[in-house]
């Protein structure tokens, strides 16, 4: 249970990460908007409250690894990443940039913090029930979190993964979905239905909740309740809205890979009261 | 070169030697491992072998994340299936990042035999040679198989290693001085060179023999690596030889052909003949009738090197 003080406290943390990613996006004049934002809460309750990671030791063999396999919301794990200390937040502006350790999706050979090379979808959640298995091997206490896009379920690979983490029973491991209901083409259900995400995953063998993406409180809450539960891997479907936080931007699919023009981007921090 | 053996054979044997040997040797199948012998290594260590049932892609992404979280996973099913169903989780979850996992695929080539071209992989080779950070190992026989899966297990990086259905006949002996990257002269000779890899290195040596009656002195110079090319032994067979046959059991497009062709090319252009598959797919049949089916033998090499020879005395 999170006391009102540290809600408030990861709220504004929250809020200055969207700032964070929004001046990113705007400086890179490219990336991805829309799922940086949807997931930006959750992102901030796993690196600043559930996750046992040290900035200051990145390899730390007992940490707990992150996949993001929503790879295109790299800019929202950046903006953890410098707020969390992994580097300076002067970085930041170097996203997408050639020499930039800040690649246009997260790669683990140029920027600290990140664990796993993700951004063709599909693939981060096979590499997560690998270093769930790992962790076990070595018989440490590590849990390894990671973050699907509700489109990216598409993909067949993800069922494999899902197949195989209920088959090795990796309760050390924990998904979070984050279903705003928006791909690039449009809406997901129209593009290709993905519902429902909860039952799929059940019928898998999936330990499941569903929360709010947006309410910190409950997302804390799952993750303590995955983190408690033994036996199978955990999936936490957490409802969200693309772009949230900017009202222009929210529910709208074409600001998938769009970036902030330099006037959407004064009236986006004017919202966030950060002008 | 008396006694036959398949080299998945010696691979499931130093595979379970290793796992002996390094407790973090991990092994990954696809629902082969009968096949690909991996089976052996699941028996003695069922906590170390992860079988992802017949999901190829899902294989990879594991073997990446059990590289990534300090293992090292050796992930093994039929080469058609490794090179063409997994090969973007190659490259993106492995490759890519350089990842410390190897990618050891059986049946190889047109050898798979019956099960015909839908299992033949004729362009494995060129598919991986062409990915950055990737080691393409293709061994020759068994003694080289065991000898490269323990270099393999001490390399740090992706590697691509092909191996084969059939039995084959030994080319090297047991503990020869092997290295990655590495080529071998296996005969030598002043006329020609037979640049070769995998199962057609014997071949070559049998056609070397047939081309002596004749007064024609022909070196073997054997590449199991596949990527990185030995560069310098290719040019000095060139430059000696002035003339090279290349054989294969893989496509003349892209594979060893192709990259001695560009090594020429670049640095001592002289007459090549290509002994591969020209631009087919394989079919149905015996591994013996195959390989005579589509050229792949003795007769057919000797042949080549005639040609090679009119055109390096033009």
């Amino acid at each position: 249970m999170l006391d009102e003080q540290k809600v408030q406290e990861l709220n504004d943390t929250a809020r200055q990460l969207r700032v964070d990613v929004l001046k990113m996006l705007n400086t890179a004049r490219s990336g991805h908007t829309g799922g940086s934002l949807s997931a930006l809460d959750v992102l901030t309750v796993l690196f600043f409250q559930t996750m046992r990671h040290d900035p200051t030791n990145p390899h730390w063999p007992d940490r707990d690894r992150f996949v993001l396999s929503k790879g295109h919301a790299a800019p929202a794990l950046y903006a953890c990443l410098a707020h969390g200390g992994y580097f300076p937040p002067e970085d930041l502006k170097t996203l997408r940039r050639l020499g930039s350790h800040l690649q246009g999706h997260p790669d683990m050979r140029k920027t600290p913090g990140v664990e796993v090379c993700t951004g063709s979808l599909g693939q981060g959640l096979s590499q997560a029930v690998g270093l769930s298995l790992a962790a076990r091997l070595q018989k440490r206490s590590s849990r390894t979190y990671c973050l699907l896009g509700d489109g990216e379920v598409q993909e067949g690979q993800i069922w494999e993964a899902a197949m195989a983490a209920a088959h090795y029973q990796l309760d050390n491991l924990c998904v979070l979905l984050d279903w705003n209901g928006l791909q690039i083409d449009g809406e997901v259900q129209k593009v290709m239905g993905v519902t429902p995400l909860g039952p799929k995953f059940l019928a898998f063998g999936w330990h499941v909740l569903e929360v709010d993406g947006h309410d910190i409180s409950a997302i804390n809450r799952a993750l303590d309740e995955a983190a408690r539960y033994s036996g199978k891997p955990t999936m936490i479907v957490a409802r969200t809205v693309k772009g949230k936080g900017v009202p222009f931007f929210e529910h709208k699919a074409n600001y998938h890979g769009v970036p902030p023009s330099d006037d959407e981007l004064d009236r986006a921090l004017e919202h966030l009261g950060h002008s | 070169m008396s006694e036959k053996i398949a080299t998945r054979d010696a691979y499931g044997k130093t595979l379970l030697e290793l796992g002996r040997e390094n407790s973090k040797i991990v092994v990954l199948d696809a629902d082969l491992s009968g096949s690909t012998k991996t089976g052996l290594f699941a028996k003695e260590f069922p906590e170390r072998f992860f079988n992802a049932g017949i999901a190829e892609a899902n294989m990879v992404g594991m073997a990446a994340g059990l590289s990534a979280g300090g293992m090292i996973p050796f992930a093994s099913t039929f080469a058609v299936f490794a090179s063409g169903r997994a090969f973007e989780q190659i490259r993106q979850s492995l490759a890519y990042p350089r990842l410390n996992a190897k990618i050891v695929a059986t049946h190889g080539g047109i050898t798979v035999g019956e099960d015909g071209g839908s299992h033949q992989s004729v362009e494995d080779l060129a598919i991986m040679r062409a990915l950055p950070n990737m080691t393409v190992l293709c061994p020759a026989d068994g003694p080289e198989t065991a000898a490269a899966v323990r270099a393999v297990a001490e390399y740090d990086g992706p590697v691509y290693m092909r191996l084969g259905r059939a039995k084959v006949p030994c080319v090297f002996e047991e503990g020869f001085d092997y290295r990655i990257g590495a080529g071998k002269l296996v005969r030598e000779g002043t006329d020609l060179t037979f640049v070769t890899t995998g199962l057609m290195t014997a071949q070559a040596l049998d056609a070397a023999c047939i081309l002596e009656e004749g007064g024609v002195s022909a070196r073997v110079v054997h590449l199991g690596t596949v990527k990185p090319l030995d560069v310098d032994l290719v040019l000095k067979a060139a430059r000696e030889t002035g003339a090279l046959v290349t054989a294969e059991e893989h496509s003349v497009i892209g594979g060893l052909g192709g990259a001695v062709c560009e090594t020429l090319a670049e640095g001592f252009p002289v007459p090549v003949e290509r002994v591969g598959l020209r631009d087919v797919f394989g079919q149905s049949g015996t591994a013996e009738e195959l390989l005579l089916h589509y050229g792949l033998t003795p007769a057919e090499l000797v042949e080549a090197a005639q040609r090679v020879l009119k055109r390096k005395s033009r």
